[in-house]
């Protein structure tokens, strides 16, 4: 899919005053820290199946994973395993996901979460398990898509309208989600047998997380991570405006829907395996924008690593926090994101924000 | 160089956003009765210095004078009914008419129990025949061009009455003919009687309707006084950073400022 | 007394009234006649609602029985069981209303309401907390809400900073804590027993039902202190506000000290609104948006909004009872599918006007 004619300058997007050229040096210190980021998320998988009701130590962790016969077998391949695995999946999924939206939208608030894609897919997912009596992942995953897939369609003919703020698109977002999240609390409302299955799935939670879960997820985020990779290139150009993408030989509108297709995919899968998680979308990127700077050729690769490490340890947080009870993962990001989020807007000189 | 004839004065002003320092230990004087431009590069502070004038931001340190009171005790609205403002950037209400954003200008000579005197409506009119909108008045403020806009804007403030007038990058992005008239009205106000304060970007309107000049660069006053003593081409090379020639206006006899031709410029290693 | 025409010499809109003593009053007569007609179709919704119920009463049988004239039964049902009801869903709806047009207007924009800026939320923590943490009744249901309302609207004016509390800043900022409360809501539901969450989604969606006069008196007397303070001594300087805060500042407004009270009210009038109802969700959204569709005025159309909130509160409740026969859906069912229906069309046809 030749999404650009021409190669985008690699320029960064805020063109600081000195562009300074693509030296090897930088490639090679951006590609170790790439492998310093793996190792990281490496020793955060072995956390996130060591750390738990029963713990085990690196070493048992490790036996269980590779050998049927030892006695941890069952406790890392029944529970830990799948787990550690849907929250990759998830991070992965929410990390692209932020990332895309921020560069398409050119809105360093964009998050999946916050700005009602998520609650498009809790929704229509809710209705499905609700009405329709559909209780498999294969069968609601598909309404996921289209709650996600409808919400970012709507956010983003807002978005590209005329003098579209990031504050006015994350307003925007927040009335659709909580104008969602009232319909999902209604549904509850008038099928309480629902509402005890779903009040522990809208809270988004990694907890039940089953092997058959992260078969079924695991294709979409695949699917999405390749469509997100394939964005990198053309939504640089993007960065500079339409006007300058189309000068570069960039089609917007293509992008736009490229882009358009790659979230629904990585959100509407995340949120249908383990349901509407907020703020990782947001974070993760713009950490990783103070390493790498806005070339998203490097951005996308680190936020693929560095958010489902996010997300595995907020995991293990609440495993371990309120033992022997646990918090759900969405609850940590919650009040791990949320103050960061307040600082990034409360920042003086975050004008880009609060224009 | 104070000026004790001065309404409007400031001593000793530092001025900040936040922790940001813009100037620091500034001393103004506005003479009465004159039209006062205040130049100089971008973020030089010459905004900053209107708006503590104006009272919108506080001082770090320092005061501003008004009528011999320091201007942070006056009450709002007795403040508002002797000095008006233009600011850079105001929003006009959807949908709102001229005639109302106009009649807007009255709140400070209003109250609960006062809500449209006779006086506002006289005023609101004469306002709007001054600045040449009365004949836009009952349209929406949306529909209108820049210039026209601007015009109504100055006939808000125009209607609060004040002797004191500040204007904050009057001409931006307007073009040249409507840039001219929207000079034009301050000259013409300034005739009758007000004293008048602009930031304006263009020197050589600067230097075409000023009386009085202050010449800003990274937050202190370079220079101050009339067109001819402060639009030379020593001053504007040391506040501008642009070598240049200050020939006479064939109009106006003002001072003119020709950058040099870029051969020049690039020979003196600029 | 004389009022003018219905414009003045200089084309000024409005009508005016002035006494020979020098005192003069200015309104939109279509403003007024807007809230005065969405005050008759609230109560007149209201007298349908007080007639409705499973002992049937006609409109003029109800009006006999308010204005003391029905008979012994009549009079118990009307004024012990169905007007406390109306009279919260009437207050409830007057207060969303008026606080909705006071955010939208601080805010400068569209949707800044207390369900977008965590307002709605923080009173949905509070009943949580008290429901979960304590199981208490209503009443203590009730100051958990206006606790939590009133908490957040602390926490959100501290974290904005007061030179924040402008548009922008107020939003981003509403809509974080907005975030972070959404998550802590559903980790309270998922704490309680499954008996306490079917109550405590009951309450976090906005019902009516089985209201009495305890639980309307505190909104009633809210609206009654702050509905004339709002409407009648910051009106004025809201309008002014709206131009942004150099103009302001300019004519003469102390804009914080307006400000902090304008966002004070609002937040009082949000967190009564919860406490008597729930946070009855988009209420405060639409209404200023429909009364400013009617009005065609600029400013913040006080007054319409206000009506129109009770106009569209107690309609809501009235289609809640009616919509399917043998079982009352809670008010705030019908008011967030039809705000939520609202937004998005709200969202697709004003997104060229950048005013979203």
């Amino acid at each position: 899919m030749p999404l650009t004619r021409t190669a985008p300058p690699t320029a960064p997007a805020r063109a600081p005053a000195t562009p300074a050229p693509p030296s090897s040096r930088r490639h090679s210190v951006r590609a170790l820290g790439l492998v310093a980021a793996v190792l990281l998320l490496l020793a955060v998988l072995v956390l996130s199946l060591a750390v738990g009701a029963k713990p085990l130590s690196a070493g048992q962790a490790w036996d269980g994973l590779l050998h049927r016969g030892s006695d941890s077998y069952t406790v890392v391949h029944q529970m830990r395993l799948p787990r550690t695995l849907l929250g990759l999946l998830a991070g992965v999924a929410l990390g692209l996901a932020g990332a895309v939206m921020q560069a398409v939208t050119r809105n360093p608030l964009a998050d999946p979460g916050l700005l009602g894609i998520s609650a498009g897919a809790s929704a229509a997912v809710v209705s499905a398990i609700s009405f329709l009596g559909i209780v498999s992942f294969a069968g609601f995953v598909w309404f996921a898509f289209a709650g996600a897939g409808a919400v970012a369609v709507l956010l983003y003919a807002v978005g590209g309208g005329r003098g579209a703020t990031p504050a006015r698109l994350a307003l925007a977002g927040s009335a659709l989600n909580a104008a969602l999240y009232s319909y999902v609390n209604a549904v509850q409302l008038l099928d309480t047998a629902s509402l005890d299955r779903m009040r522990f799935w809208t809270v988004g939670s990694l907890a039940a997380a089953q092997t058959s879960t992260v078969e079924k997820v695991a294709p979409f985020v695949a699917a999405g991570l390749v469509l997100a990779l394939l964005l990198a290139r053309p939504l640089n150009a993007m960065a500079m405006g339409e006007d300058a993408a189309r000068a570069l030989g960039t089609d917007p509108g293509r992008v736009k829907i490229v882009s358009i297709a790659a979230i629904t995919l990585l959100c509407g899968a995340a949120t249908a395996a383990c349901g509407p998680i907020i703020f990782v979308g947001l974070m993760v990127p713009h950490l990783v924008r103070a390493l790498t700077g806005p070339d998203l050729r490097w951005l996308l690769p680190y936020c693929a690593v560095l958010a489902p490490a996010l997300m595995l340890a907020a995991d293990v947080l609440g495993r371990v926090v309120v033992r022997p009870s646990e918090l759900q993962v969405g609850i940590v990001m919650v009040v791990a994101g949320g103050p960061v989020f307040l600082y990034f807007v409360r920042r003086p000189r975050s004008k880009a924000v609060a224009s | 160089m104070k000026d004790a004839n001065a309404r409007l004065s400031g001593t000793g002003l530092t001025l900040a956003y936040d922790k940001r320092t813009i100037a620091e230990d500034l001393d103004v004087a506005v003479p009465d009765g004159s039209f006062t431009v205040i130049v100089g590069p971008n973020a030089c502070g010459k905004s900053t210095l209107l708006r503590a004038l104006a009272r919108i931001l506080k001082p770090a340190s320092g005061t501003v004078v008004l009528d011999g009171e320091p201007i942070a005790g006056w009450p709002a609205k007795k403040l508002a009914r002797t000095l008006g403002l233009l600011p850079q950037s105001s929003i006009a209400p959807e949908g709102i008419t001229v005639a109302d954003l106009v009649s807007r200008g009255r709140y400070p000579h209003q109250g609960l129990l006062r809500q449209w005197s006779r006086e506002d409506e006289r005023v609101v009119t004469e306002s709007m025949e001054a600045t040449g909108v009365a004949a836009l008045a009952d349209r929406p403020v949306d529909e209108l061009s820049g210039g026209q806009r601007q015009r109504v804007w100055i006939a808000m403030a125009l209607a609060q009455q004040t002797p004191l007038l500040l204007l904050d990058e009057p001409t931006t992005y307007l073009d040249i003919a409507h840039q001219i008239e929207v000079l034009d009205l301050c000259a013409r106000l300034h005739e009758e009687g007000r004293t008048v304060v602009a930031v304006l970007h263009d020197l050589n309107h600067a230097a075409r309707y000023a009386t009085h000049m202050i010449a800003m660069r990274d937050g202190a006053i370079v220079a101050e006084g009339g067109p001819d003593t402060v639009v030379t081409a020593e001053l504007v090379e040391e506040v501008f950073r642009l070598p240049c020639r200050v020939i006479e206006c064939p109009e106006t006899g003002t001072p003119l400022v020709v950058p040099a031709a870029r051969a020049a410029r690039v020979a003196a290693g600029t | 007394m004389k009022p003018a025409g219905a414009k003045g010499a200089a084309g000024v809109k409005g009508a005016v009234i002035r006494t020979p003593n020098g005192m003069s009053l200015r309104f939109s007569p279509r403003a007024v006649a807007v809230a005065v007609l969405c005050l008759a179709v609230a109560l007149g919704v209201g007298v349908l609602l007080i007639g409705s119920g499973d002992f049937p009463m006609g409109p003029a049988d109800v009006v006999r029985t308010l204005l003391g004239n029905g008979t012994p039964a009549d009079s118990l049902i009307v004024n012990e069981i169905r007007l406390p009801r109306a009279a919260a869903g009437l207050a409830v709806g007057a207060a969303l209303g008026l606080a909705g047009a006071i955010f939208q207007s601080l805010t400068r924009n569209p949707l800044g309401s207390p369900d977008v800026l965590g307002f709605s939320q923080g009173a949905a923590t509070g009943v949580l907390g008290v429901i979960v943490l304590t199981g208490g009744g209503s009443a203590a249901v009730a100051a958990g809400a206006a606790a939590g309302g009133l908490l957040t609207g602390a926490v959100v004016y501290a974290v904005a900073g007061r030179h924040g509390a402008h548009g922008q800043r107020l939003i981003l900022v509403g809509i974080g804590v907005a975030a972070i409360l959404t998550g802590v809501n559903g980790y309270l539901l998922t704490q309680a027993k499954i008996t306490d969450a079917a109550r405590a989604v009951l309450w976090l969606t906005g019902s009516l039902n089985g209201r009495d006069w305890a639980d309307a008196a505190p909104v009633l007397a809210a609206l009654a202190v702050l509905g004339p303070l709002v409407v009648v001594g910051c009106g004025r300087a809201l309008r002014m506000l709206e131009m942004g805060d150099d103009a302001a500042h300019g004519l003469g407004v102390p804009i914080e000290r307006a400000r902090l009270i304008m966002l004070a009210a609002a937040v009082l009038l949000t967190s009564f609104a919860a406490a008597a109802a729930g946070p009855v969700s988009f209420v405060a959204l639409t209404a200023p948006q429909l009364a400013r569709r009617l009005t065609r005025a600029p400013g913040p159309n006080l007054l319409p909004s206000m009506c129109m909130g009770a106009a569209l509160l107690v309609a809501a409740d009235w289609a809640a009872q009616r919509a399917f026969t043998g079982h009352q859906l809670p008010v705030g069912v019908v008011t967030g599918l039809l705000g939520g229906g609202y937004l998005v069309w709200l969202l697709v046809t004003q997104r060229k006007t950048g005013r979203i």
